[in-house]
């Protein structure tokens, strides 16, 4: 007996019937639904990497059992630019060079919508580190991830990059 | 001889220019394609189960509960694992190492892979290799640097460094007028790439294919056709992006070859991923080290001796040990140098090479040692350097192909605001009481060069394709080298398609010891001028080319035209002169290595100078890094943009090296208590501020054609050093073991 959930995956209705019930939403979504941009680095929600959008809330995707989320809205990585027009985090992460190695970057991207959408750090640099601290980088691009997201924040290209000491 | 720039392109139109990386787009939408994000039809899920202690053998295996469950298809273990072609011992290419793959029930480390489960799903897999519930008879581990005896071992080419002694060590310590006797220690250190190691592997007939993260396409591929018994042709890697490798995704390994006979007994696609504690023994760490520095100084502050000697962990089956010692040659100008290295065999899988193996441990000991000397002698760290700064290359006296050094402290100090700090520790306090110290340390990376082929095709539509099987691991190998490229046929930027990251292509050696721009670069600039000459030779032979006749002139490539050198009334356009062709393809080749004349009469290092402020709070001992200012010369930068990450990202490495990173092992069962990332501590994004990195401008005519040097490894050295002598500053405590803990602050 399979359990099956109705989603909206990045926009579009899906009726998912799951195979097993251990699936969690992160396995779903790149072993199941051929949407791999959502990357697994620990399988046990330390290190961000599987962030996507629940309902417009930041979860770790690997922590959450794809069977709890029939009638849920789901945006990943995949769902946020549209069409050939990025997202404003996603510009702001290649102009600050907000990475190096690409994997953190989907989560580090989501979880930056995320929390811009929570509106709890604003410009504040300290907050914004303090608010993606949740996703690690081991390349450490951390300098260019806080200024991607503060210019995102500010919805306006050419921050100087002095401002960040 | 090149000793300069070729003559035939202008060279910096492209490079030197800030662009951003020609994979963003691919990166931000989700669509850049790592090894496991492949999901190829019939896929089957491996998992291997990995062994819970770290010394003795394995006694019993469930296999049956492991089968009876839903989705299992295989279970391998040492009794039914079919045959290797090559055996495990082998090493059949400079990096191998020795490895498990179930060919005894042997333990020898925690993690190390004790039977393989393959299954429809991941989620059977996963359960499978859960319920073969492992029996064990367990011997005590030896997991601390105390638990075994030091041996001395012959010095060979991979991990096996030999003992170094310029001049007399003994005089050295006996003309002393100060002398110092310090031992550090520092923790061993696991990658920790962000993706861990994946593979996705499928077998046509006896042909492999291999969707998996590589730091060296080609040896690869001759690595693992070794193991299975087939020609190195038949293997093909395909590495579009690694997430990540830090030196430890360049080298074959026992769950790669299980996933891989997996596919070939099942004739089915098989994926492996490790889990993030899997990552904790088969795949290579940076050993544990403990440094005895031994530095006399005469009564001007000019250094007698330095007396390295390191002793590193490996493990109980091979041998690659941390070079520590070696740090202390090539950067102090003492009066005898001695670095000497033994190794200690623990149980714990074997190390393998980690961003700046060696150097960073090295430079860790040694930067705090320079600083503890220039205490003892009352002299300012950064003036007591400067003492000892190395003309020429300390030992060999041989000259530095270039150094600017001498302007890294100047203009590191002159941001840092150094010269306002007070000589005793203990001085400084900020707004909110807590201690503020500043430290310092010197960078010191050597710029080695592999051997690299690459090929270009100028087109008849004005564009150009360059290959190499080059491997971007975050670098930046997809724009910088692309660069280079394009530099070398004198195009812009986007007129350039740039073929890497496939074994099928020319093969773009190691991206490992800073050195795959210079290397790949130079094959690839090497290529391009191998066609500007060709369409330098059609043009001049053809009569209907204003270039007609300039047959002993040198010609010069530019924004798509074909100049003579020194005359530019007199020129032909690419297109002009493939049209008269008959619209032909040019192609070129070329290939790189370090020169061994130049390698011969020239020192070859990158430098800098790193300076950090810490601050403490007095009642709670919390260390912060509140400052970091890092200034380098690495040669020439092809991408300012780039290269200043790949700096923020050692320096910050340096922070993790000083202050977070350490496996802690279980002195019972031997296994790795922290083995996750939240036990396993690495930087996040609040723990880095007030981060500075300034490119100080170097010219080298000798370290290879294009002047690059490399700036992958070098922001860790220094870092670490500088930290712990701001720690010092601050509290006036000498920690000598890294990471410094809170509790080394509070129990000192």
């Amino acid at each position: 007996m399979s359990p099956s959930i109705s989603l909206t995956l990045n926009g579009a209705k899906r009726d998912v019937a799951l195979d097993d019930p251990r699936v969690t939403l992160l396995d779903l979504l790149r072993e199941r639904l051929a949407l791999p941009g959502t990357k697994k680095g620990c399988d046990r929600g330390q290190c961000g990497a599987c962030t996507v959008l629940v309902n417009g809330r930041r979860v770790n995707s690997c922590l959450t059992l794809a069977a709890t989320l029939d009638g849920a809205e789901i945006t990943t990585i995949e769902g946020l630019a549209a069409g050939d027009d990025l997202h404003p985090v996603q510009a702001a992460f290649i102009e600050n060079d907000a990475f190096q190695c690409g994997y953190c970057t989907p989560g580090q991207i989501m979880s930056a919508v995320g929390l811009i959408a929570e509106d709890r750090a604003g410009e504040d640099l300290e907050r914004i580190r303090e608010g993606m601290s949740g996703n690690i980088c081991r390349c450490a691009a951390y300098h260019g991830i806080t200024l991607a997201v503060r210019q995102a924040t500010r919805g306006s290209a050419g921050i100087k990059k002095d401002d960040a000491a | 001889m090149p000793d300069t720039l070729d003559p035939h392109i202008r060279f910096g139109s492209n490079s030197g220019q800030p662009a951003t990386r020609r994979d963003g787009v691919a990166k931000v939408t989700g669509t850049a394609t790592f090894a496991a994000d492949n999901t190829p039809e019939g896929l089957l899920y491996a998992v291997f189960a990995p062994a819970a202690i770290a010394r003795g053998r394995v006694t019993s295996l469930d296999t049956a509960a492991a089968e009876a469950h839903p989705g299992v298809t295989h279970v391998l273990t040492p009794q039914n694992r079919p045959p290797l072609q090559g055996d495990p011992s082998d090493k059949p290419t400079m990096f191998s190492f020795r490895f498990e793959a179930l060919q005894d029930d042997t333990v020898r480390y925690a993690e190390q892979p004790i039977a393989l489960v393959v299954g429809e799903t991941l989620e059977a897999a996963t359960e499978g290799a859960r319920l073969l519930s492992p029996h064990y008879e367990t011997e005590k581990p030896r997991v601390g640097i105390d638990d075994a005896e030091p041996y001395g071992f012959e010095a060979d080419a991979f991990g096996k460094p030999a003992n170094t002694v310029h001049g007399d060590p003994d005089a050295g310590h006996g003309s002393a007028a100060t002398s110092l006797d310090v031992t550090y220690e520092t923790a061993p250190q696991y990658h920790n790439a962000m993706e861990t190691h994946a593979v996705v592997a499928t077998w046509d007939g006896d042909h492999l294919t291999l969707d998996m993260p590589s730091q060296a396409l080609s040896m690869s591929c001759a690595g693992f056709a070794h193991y299975f018994g087939i020609p190195a042709e038949n293997v093909t890697v395909r590495s579009p992006y690694l997430g990540g490798g830090f030196g430890s995704k360049a080298i074959p390994t026992g769950p790669y070859v299980l996933a891989i006979l997996a596919a070939r007994m099942t004739g089915r696609p098989v994926k492996m991923m490790l889990t993030r504690q899997q990552m904790f023994g088969p795949v290579g760490h940076r050993g544990q080290t403990r440094q005895r520095l031994r530095l006399g100084a005469d009564a001007d502050g000019k250094l007698t001796v330095i007396d390295h000697e390191g002793i590193s962990a490996t493990s109980t089956f091979d041998t690659f040990i941390e070079p520590a010692a070696n740090a202390s040659q090539g950067i102090y100008a003492a009066g005898a140098l001695r670095s000497t290295h033994r190794a200690v065999a623990l149980d714990v899988g074997t190390p393998g090479p980690m961003r700046a193996p060696g150097e960073a441990s090295g430079s860790a000991a040694l930067e705090c040692a320079m600083d503890e000397m220039a205490e003892a002698l009352g002299m300012d760290p950064l003036d007591f350097r400067l003492k000892n700064y190395a003309e020429t290359e300390p030992g060999t006296g041989k000259p530095y192909s270039s150094k600017a050094l001498r302007e890294c402290y100047a203009q590191g100090a002159e941001r840092f605001g150094w010269a306002k700090r007070p000589l005793q520790p203990g001085q400084m306090r900020d707004e909110h009481g807590h201690l503020v110290g500043w430290g310092m340390g010197t960078a010191f990376f050597p710029c080695p060069m592999f051997m690299a082929d690459a090929r270009a095709a100028l087109r008849a539509d004005g564009t150009a394709l360059f290959e190499t099987s080059a491997a971007d691991m975050g670098q930046g190998a997809w724009t910088s080298l692309a660069q280079i490229a394009a530099d070398s046929l004198g195009l812009p930027l986007d007129k350039v398609e740039f073929r890497a990251g496939h074994s099928g292509l020319p093969d773009g050696g190691v991206a490992g010891g800073s050195g795959h721009t210079a290397t790949a670069g130079n094959a690839l600039h090497t290529a391009g001028g191998d066609v500007v000459r060709q369409l330098g030779e059609i043009a001049a032979a053809d009569p209907a080319s204003s270039l007609h006749g300039a047959g002993n002139a040198s010609f010069v490539a530019r924004d798509g035209r074909l100049y003579i050198d020194g005359d530019d009334s007199r020129s032909d356009a690419f297109a002009d002169i493939l049209s008269r062709l008959g619209n032909a393809e040019i192609a070129g080749s070329g290939s790189a290595s370090r020169d061994p004349d130049m390698a011969k009469q020239y020192a070859m290092n990158a430098h800098g100078a790193v300076f950090a402020e810490v601050r403490i709070d007095p009642d709670l001992c919390q260390m912060r890094v509140t400052r970091l200012v890092g200034a380098f010369a690495a040669g020439r930068i092809i991408n300012p943009r780039l290269a200043e990450s790949q700096l923020f990202g050692g320096m910050i490495w340096g922070i993790s090296f000083a202050l977070h990173e350490e496996a802690r092992h279980d002195p019972r069962r031997g296994h790795i208590v922290n083995s996750d990332l939240a036990g396993y501590h690495v930087p996040v994004n609040a723990d880095v501020h007030g981060l500075e990195v300034i490119s100080v401008h170097e010219d080298d005519p000798h370290v290879n054609a294009l002047g690059i040097k490399g700036v992958g490894e070098i922001g860790i050295t220094g870092t670490v050093g500088a930290i712990g002598n701001a720690i010092w500053h601050a509290s006036g405590k000498r920690i000598r073991r890294f990471p410094i803990r809170v509790e080394d602050l509070i129990r000192e």
